[in-house]
């Protein structure tokens, strides 16, 4: 039976990854817009949101 | 995703009179003829051939093989000082989300946004200009973020830039409180996840218990699950659910009873009937339910907050206020914040701009548009030194006006500050969800004081397991899930159908009403198509050509309606516009006026009207028609077997007798109200016991549309103001209103229903509880059986509703 507990362990630390991630995808916005990501899609360059180079300058939200 | 307003574009930018010709490139939009054109491509204006020339120097030709002519047409310039106030220090401050000096990011607010192409656009700005760093668009709220280099590019540059590309900034007073709101309920989405996390974890301990593993052969196995099931439903408890803790608090405090208590003492049995059953080793408990239902709940709460992010249901007397004005000094012109403005300042007014704040006119004539004020259709005439209220729209030539009064204790101002038009803040509590979880919670705590005394009665050692079982199981789950899941499907239908709810209390609002008001101005008429009709002596065709020649070259309304008619193509020579008064010109040697009664010193009755002379002989006048919409008498004699009807308008009582042909007899009209008249017809109203909707369109009738039991405002265009409201109807679905109304009664007997069907269940389970017999297993079966067989009768009744009332996606 010990085999279960650590199946059980197993997919507990899958859960709380999924968890963390999702608790992560909702600090980082990622669920106040879900319109515009879909436009972008239809567009050749899959959307490059401005100038990469200058990115690393501007300050973090 | 709509285009709504791509669509309100191209109708409402169409240049008269032109020709289906070839369109544009840029823009679709006809164009007139073939001089405008680049690269084998035709434009309908500079422009869009402007923006065209701009894009493909930036490398940014595939915005036009995104779609086809997915530009917007730029606004006409305004001089590349329009936005000049921008450059204020102050302003700037408000407006700038972060600046260091270098790096800035500022939001914009364009409602011009449409479609993928300028998704793309927009987020490609960097390539056009080198200041610019990384942009992104909201598409839902039309809003773009832009960071840029403020020592490579200014504030007002980057507005002018987006404005040449037919993006321009749509920037008032409210401006900058708005950009600081954040629409998006974070908290909600996290509570979510972690209840669903727990429920779906604890299910999966559980599913041992369902098959009947034996606590005596699995003892250790058993309390090790029920060990984790309760860590995992810790979170749940002091997290997910505290929102019904709170709420349940708050209830008992305000001693009113709402859904909330009754959930909360649900809940709350559930976790310590659990917690006893685990700590004792006597089970597993119902952990599993209570993770679960948690889990429902909040998916309701969810369903029912679909929020419609590019409106707004708040707007106040700000959105309606530019955010600058010109100011006059002793050099020259400066752009001046509106908030800073002080009295004795002398302020430019030019064509299509609002008068910020009391003032005194100074130039010699204006003509000023109250119709969003007052409700008043007529532009009126007013002369050197008259007094002329804040909010009216000057139209015509430029005016100075000098400051009386500040914006804040302006007349407009004021009148949206008066303690009358605040509304007494309508709790939710009235609400048929609430008002059923007070019986609710009476019949159920009955029945419990009932078991418990039953067992006490006969066998004592069942009367804390009885007692909590009741408890535990009438939890009203499904009486909760009921509202948020019919109520938010019917308010998606009705979003569906460009009608737009604040919230789900919006449709048990609009089902409980009995009386509609109207208001007349730009609500049953249409500000958009305005009809005049010429009385006096006739016209030859070749006067008449003149007289619509020469109104082409005048903005004041009715020339406009005239010149909107008819095509000529007559030139019109010593053109002369005498500003607040009339125009004048030359046609085939003859001289042609068209202005005012005064200015003609012609006879005449004081109705909206404009006057023709020919040489100065008065021959007629044209009177504004007033333009009704098309659907209004349907409208009128469908809801007059209903509801009380009423008619409330800022005009004279020129109207009243069209006004009855169309609406019929028995519908309330009454004339000259002014906004607080307005405000008294439907507290009258309320008074004599009726549940009022009003439907209005201008800030004239805010104050009434506060009052009502619903409010709602009509509007052409939903991206442009509308004063603050339960709901936001657009005027192209203006004769379905009788349907919506329908529906929403319908929703509500769907409701009712779902009502019934939990209630059922909840009697299934009580007397299971209260017999002593109630299992986790049990448990476990009935509470997710009972929410999703409501919440599957709830959407799929509404939907069915929906589509037999016509209210559906065909």
């Amino acid at each position: 039976m010990s085999v279960l507990f650590l199946l059980m362990g197993a997919s507990f630390v899958l859960a709380v990854g999924f968890l963390l991630g999702f608790i992560w995808a909702v600090r980082r916005g990622q669920f106040e817009d879900t319109e515009t990501p879909t436009l972008r899609l239809l567009t050749e360059d899959g959307g490059v949101k401005g100038n990469p180079l200058k990115e690393k300058k501007e300050p973090h939200e | 995703m709509d285009f709504a307003v791509a669509l309100d574009h191209s109708t409402d930018l169409a240049a008269p009179g032109a020709d289906v010709n070839q369109p544009c490139f840029h823009c679709g939009l006809p164009c007139a003829d073939t001089s405008i054109s680049l690269a084998e491509k035709s434009f309908c204006c500079a422009g869009c051939k402007t923006v065209f020339e701009i894009l493909d120097a930036g490398g940014l030709q595939q915005f036009y093989e995104l779609d086809r002519a997915p530009g917007v047409r730029p606004a006409d310039e305004q001089g590349a000082d329009r936005f000049a106030f921008l450059n204020d220090a102050e302003l700037r401050a408000t407006l700038l989300e972060f600046t260091d000096g270098q790096h800035a990011r500022v939001t914009f607010h364009a409602p011009t946004i449409h479609c993928a192409a300028c998704v793309w656009l927009l987020e490609n700005l960097f390539k056009l200009h080198p200041g610019i760093g990384r942009s992104e668009v909201n598409f839902p709220r039309r809003r773009v973020s832009i960071q840029f280099d403020e020592t490579k590019l200014t504030l007002s540059e980057l507005a002018h830039l987006l404005a040449s590309l037919g993006y321009a900034p749509s920037l008032n007073l409210g401006t900058p409180e708005e950009s600081s709101k954040d629409p998006v309920a974070r908290g909600l989405l996290m509570r979510l996840g972690v209840a669903g996390f727990a429920a779906g974890n604890i299910m999966l301990l559980s599913v041992a218990s369902y098959f009947g593993l034996s606590p005596a052969s699995e003892g250790f196995i058993q309390r090790a699950f029920g060990g984790i099931s309760l860590a995992l439903a810790l979170p749940v408890l002091l997290y997910s659910a505290s929102g019904y803790w709170a709420s349940a608090w708050r209830s008992i405090r305000g001693r009113v009873l709402t859904i909330d208590f009754p959930i909360a003492l649900g809940i709350a049995a559930l976790f310590l009937q659990s917690l006893w059953d685990i700590a004792m080793q006597q089970g597993e408990g119902y952990l599993d339910s209570f993770a679960g239902l948690v889990f429902l709940l909040l998916c309701g709460k969810w369903f029912q907050r679909k929020t419609y992010e590019r409106l707004s249901f708040e707007r106040d007397y700000k959105s309606y206020f530019p955010l600058a004005v010109l100011r006059k000094t002793a050099t020259g012109e400066t752009a001046v914040p509106v908030a800073r403005l002080n009295v004795g300042d002398r302020v430019i007014i030019r064509h299509g701009e609002i008068i910020p704040a009391d003032s005194v006119l100074i130039s010699p004539a204006a003509s000023v548009d109250y119709s969003f004020v007052t409700g008043e259709s007529a532009p009126l005439a007013r002369a050197s030194g008259d007094y002329l209220y804040a909010g009216g729209r000057q139209r015509g030539g430029s005016i100075e006006v000098e400051i009386v009064k500040v914006v804040s204790q302006s007349y407009l101002t004021s009148l949206w500050n008066s303690a009358a038009f605040s509304k007494s803040v309508r709790p939710d509590i009235a609400t048929l969800t609430h008002l059923a979880g007070r019986y609710f919670t009476y019949a159920i705590l009955a029945i419990a004081l009932g078991t418990a005394l039953f067992w006490w009665l006969y066998d004592p050692s069942f009367l804390a397991r009885a007692f909590c079982s009741v408890l535990l199981v009438a939890c009203p789950c499904a009486l909760a899930l009921a509202g948020p899941y019919t109520l938010g499907s019917a308010m998606r239908a009705l979003g569906r159908h460009g009608f737009y709810l604040r919230n789900t209390h919006v449709v048990e609002a609009m089902a409980r009403a009995d009386a509609v008001v109207f208001d007349k101005t730009g609500t049953l008429t249409s500000a958009r198509s305005q009809e005049v009709a010429y009385q006096g002596v006739p016209l030859t065709d070749t006067e008449r050509a003149a007289v619509v020649a020469l109104a082409r070259h005048s903005t004041h309304p009715i020339s406009r309606a005239v010149a909107a008619d008819e095509v000529s193509d007559l030139a019109i020579a010593d053109f002369e516009e005498v500003p607040g008064r009339g125009v004048q010109g030359r046609a085939e040697g003859r001289l042609f006026q068209l202005g005012s009664q005064r200015w003609l010193a012609a006879r005449g009755d004081g109705a909206p009207s404009s006057y023709v002379a020919i040489d100065g002989d008065v021959r007629g006048r044209f009177v504004l028609k007033a333009a009704y919409r098309p659907a209004v008498r349907r409208v009128m004699e469908s809801l007059a077997r209903r509801f009380s009807l009423s008619i409330i308008s800022g005009d004279g009582p020129g109207e009243a007798n069209a006004l009855e042909a169309l609406c019929g007899e028995c519908v309330e009209a009454k004339f000259q109200q002014s906004p607080f008249d307005k405000l008294d017809h439907v507290r009258a109203l309320q008074s004599r016991g009726h549940r009022v909707l009003m439907v209005g369109d201008g800030l004239n009738d805010a104050g009434a549309l506060k009052q009502s039991d619903v409010g709602i405002a009509l509007t052409e265009d939903v991206a442009s103001f509308t004063p603050s409201c339960d709901a936001i109807l657009d005027a192209q679905v203006f004769g379905n209103l009788p349907e919506y109304l329908a529906f929403s009664r319908a929703a509500l007997r769907v409701l009712r229903v779902a009502f019934a069907i939990s209630l059922t269940y909840n009697i299934i389970a009580v007397s299971i509880a209260a017999s002593g017999h109630l299992s986790p297993l049990v448990s476990a079966i009935l509470m997710p059986l009972s929410s999703f067989t409501v919440m599957g009768f709830s959407v799929g009744a509404t939907h069915w509703a929906a589509r037999r009332m016509g209210v559906e996606d065909r």
